[in-house]
């Protein structure tokens, strides 16, 4: 029988796993220099934070420490006035200040890129798994897909506000919808050809089921393309929201959202740029942020790209 | 050899439907593997050694692949009747597998103990941390360097020849009673080939594992083999004992197979003889003998009838009209 090592395992077991702080504490340090060694995902890391500390500023009580008015409240003598000690970012057609409704619409954004990455990142991938593995299912969902990935993607997600109403929890779940497809096809591209390789077969060799070699084997290799997918869609999201809220179907006027300030400053862009110009720098940068941070989590999560040893 | 029968392959079977027609990847093949016993099968590319490996495993890829015909018995029970679940419960459990490539045989994203782990966990109920420390023992076992590092390396971080290591770790760890080695060193360098299939025979001698060795090297089957098969366009052309086969070959595809080997005793001004020709279209064989276009003692016959497998010595067969021509080597009356 095969044996032969008894008795020269050290005395610190190395096959214990060690308690959970230690393993954080070491999770935490690896996470921190591999961050540091990455400077894009760094700084796209910086924004992005940036805009969550902001966010959760502005649903607890501190939101007056950064937003200094109601986000909501009309000041109709102080319309369309230009950027000033009183209100940084100016103010729009009603009154309104938007430094504060800038400052109040990150968290809507970040909702929106957020909840649907998640959204789509989960349905995507699973479903992508399953069709690149099993033909039957291949026809059937793929054809759907089609269907709807043949609609000029911001006419379909019009349609279905327009069937469902404008809420924020239909704008997430309709740009989701929409962007599901492109996911899915993504993930069962890679799954075609990762279902050929030899270490499928030898999976099937070592008598491991179907289930497993897909969410085991086969999944954690769609890893790279997935998160790049997914950061796209945050930034992508962001973006259909704010085009949703430029057509005046997206998130409803009274929570203050990116999108729906730039669309209520566009008829004045000549004569008062400021309404839609500070919110969108917000957005763009949140965009660009989210893709720096894909890019860097590709390379620090895929082992072939982590250039060890 | 005395031991019991392990596997047993009865009229096997598989083809492979394609555009061009069905092709008899593998077509009416039988043989017996006893406990402990090592089997080599030999041919060139395409001729089915690993078709009848996958077979066995039945990991063939259906469609277009299919088992037509043909019983796998092993330890007594048909493996083509089983179900799917029973099937993977053999699988690595009592079957061990070692593929062609080994770049390409470990998943790259998941550690070298990840992977090991896996076989252990899912047919011995291993804990994960028993699991472990299994691992490292095999990785001992095999000549792994540094087996602790090892096991939180990732694939790409370790030679070729280390990757095959693992592979052969992971088919031998749950101590399987039949080990398939599929051209399991063809991909690595000479000098690590050797090595290789030694780690092979001592582990699978002291385990008792009776091996497979699929090859298109004589010289490992002359080495390792205790019986072997030679396989010409999906079927059985000559089996007997190594001695048997290689010393007294009675096919002259063996034959040719043996004449294409440099030897150490061969004149200085020798030449190696290869086989002429190439193996004809599977999916459009001649009604005769396959091998009857590259056949330096065909006669009429061969073009007409397809010979089957006869006894041609102490449990030696060989599939061949004129074998006693071949045997005593009268090549020459061309038709």
């Amino acid at each position: 029988m095969i044996s032969g090592t008894e008795g020269t395992i050290a005395a610190v077991d190395i096959y214990e796993d060690p308690p959970l702080g230690v393993r954080l504490r070491k999770l935490v340090a690896t996470g921190w220099s591999t961050m540091l060694s990455n400077p894009n995902l760094l700084f796209g890391l910086t924004i992005i934070a940036f805009m969550v500390v902001i966010s959760i500023l502005t649903i607890l009580p501190t939101a007056t420490l950064v937003a200094r008015y109601d986000p909501t409240e009309l000041a109709l003598i102080d319309r369309v006035n230009a950027p000033s000690a009183e209100h940084w970012f100016g103010t729009d057609t009603l009154g309104r200040d938007v430094y504060s409704r800038t400052v109040h619409g990150t968290k809507t954004s970040l909702y929106v890129g957020g909840g649907v990455a998640i959204i789509v990142t989960v349905i995507g991938v699973t479903l992508g798994v399953v069709v690149g593995y099993n033909r039957v299912a291949d026809n059937i969902v793929m054809r759907f897909m089609d269907g709807m990935m043949s609609f000029p993607t911001l006419i379909l997600a019009l349609a279905l506000v327009a069937a469902l109403g404008s809420s924020l929890t239909n704008v997430i779940m309709i740009i989701a919808i929409v962007d599901t497809p492109v996911m899915t096809r993504v993930v069962r591209a890679v799954v075609l050809s990762l279902r050929e390789r030899t270490y499928v077969d030898a999976a099937r060799a070592s008598g491991a089921s179907t289930k497993r070699i897909l969410f085991f084997h086969i999944m954690p290799n769609t890893l790279a393309p997935v998160i790049i997918q997914a950061s796209i869609f945050f930034g992508g999201a962001i973006l259909t929201e704010a085009a949703l809220g430029f057509l005046g179907v997206g998130t409803p006027e009274f929570i203050p959202s990116w999108g729906n300030i730039i669309s209520s400053g566009r008829a004045f862009i000549r004569t008062a740029f400021w309404i839609a110009f500070f919110p969108g720098i917000f957005l763009a940068l949140t965009v660009f942020a989210a893709n720096l941070v894909g890019d860097g989590l590709r390379d620090v999560l895929d082992p072939r790209l982590r250039g060890e040893e | 050899m005395t031991a019991e029968t392990l596997l047993d392959v009865k009229n096997l079977s598989t083809h492979f439907r394609t555009r061009l027609g069905v092709i008899k990847a593998v077509d009416n093949v039988s043989f017996v593997l006893h406990e402990g016993e090592t089997l080599g099968l030999v041919g060139e590319s395409g001729c089915g050694k690993s078709v009848t490996a996958l077979s066995i495993m039945r990991l063939v890829p259906s469609p277009p692949g299919r088992i037509v015909a043909g019983k796998i018995i092993f330890r007594g029970q048909d493996l083509l009747t089983m179900s799917e679940q029973e099937v993977r419960n053999v699988r690595g459990r009592d079957i061990g597998m070692i593929f062609q490539e080994p770049m390409t045989s470990l998943n790259p994203v998941l550690t070298i103990g990840r992977q090991l782990r896996e076989p252990l966990e899912l047919h011995l109920g291993m804990t994960k941390n028993q699991a472990l420390r299994k691992s490292t023992e095999l990785l001992q076992l095999v000549g792994m360097p540094d087996p602790e590092t090892r096991l939180n390396s990732f694939p790409h971080q370790i030679s070729g020849g280390q990757r095959q290591r693992v592979m052969i770790a992971m088919a031998l760890s749950c101590e399987p009673t039949l080990l398939i080695a599929d051209e399991a060193t063809s991909a690595l360098d000479v000098t690590i080939q050797a090595q290789i299939l030694e780690i092979i025979k001592d582990l699978t001698d002291r385990i008792g594992t009776a091996v497979i060795i699929i090859t298109h090297n004589l010289g490992v089957v002359a080495r390792y083999a205790d019986t072997v098969n030679v396989m010409y366009a999906g079927r059985i052309r000559e089996t007997g004992s190594l001695d048997s086969v290689y010393k007294d070959p009675k096919h002259p595809y063996t034959v040719g197979l043996l004449n294409s080997v440099p030897t150490l005793d061969l004149d200085a001004d020798a030449r190696l003889e290869p086989i002429r020709g190439e193996i004809p279209n599977l999916a459009d064989l001649p009604p005769g003998c396959a091998f009857v276009d590259r056949c330096d003692y065909a006669v009429q016959r061969c073009q007409e009838e397809d010979p089957e497998l006869v006894e041609v010595g102490d449990l030696h067969y060989g599939a061949c009209w004129e074998h006693e021509r071949v045997a005593r080597n009268l090549p020459g009356v061309t038709v």
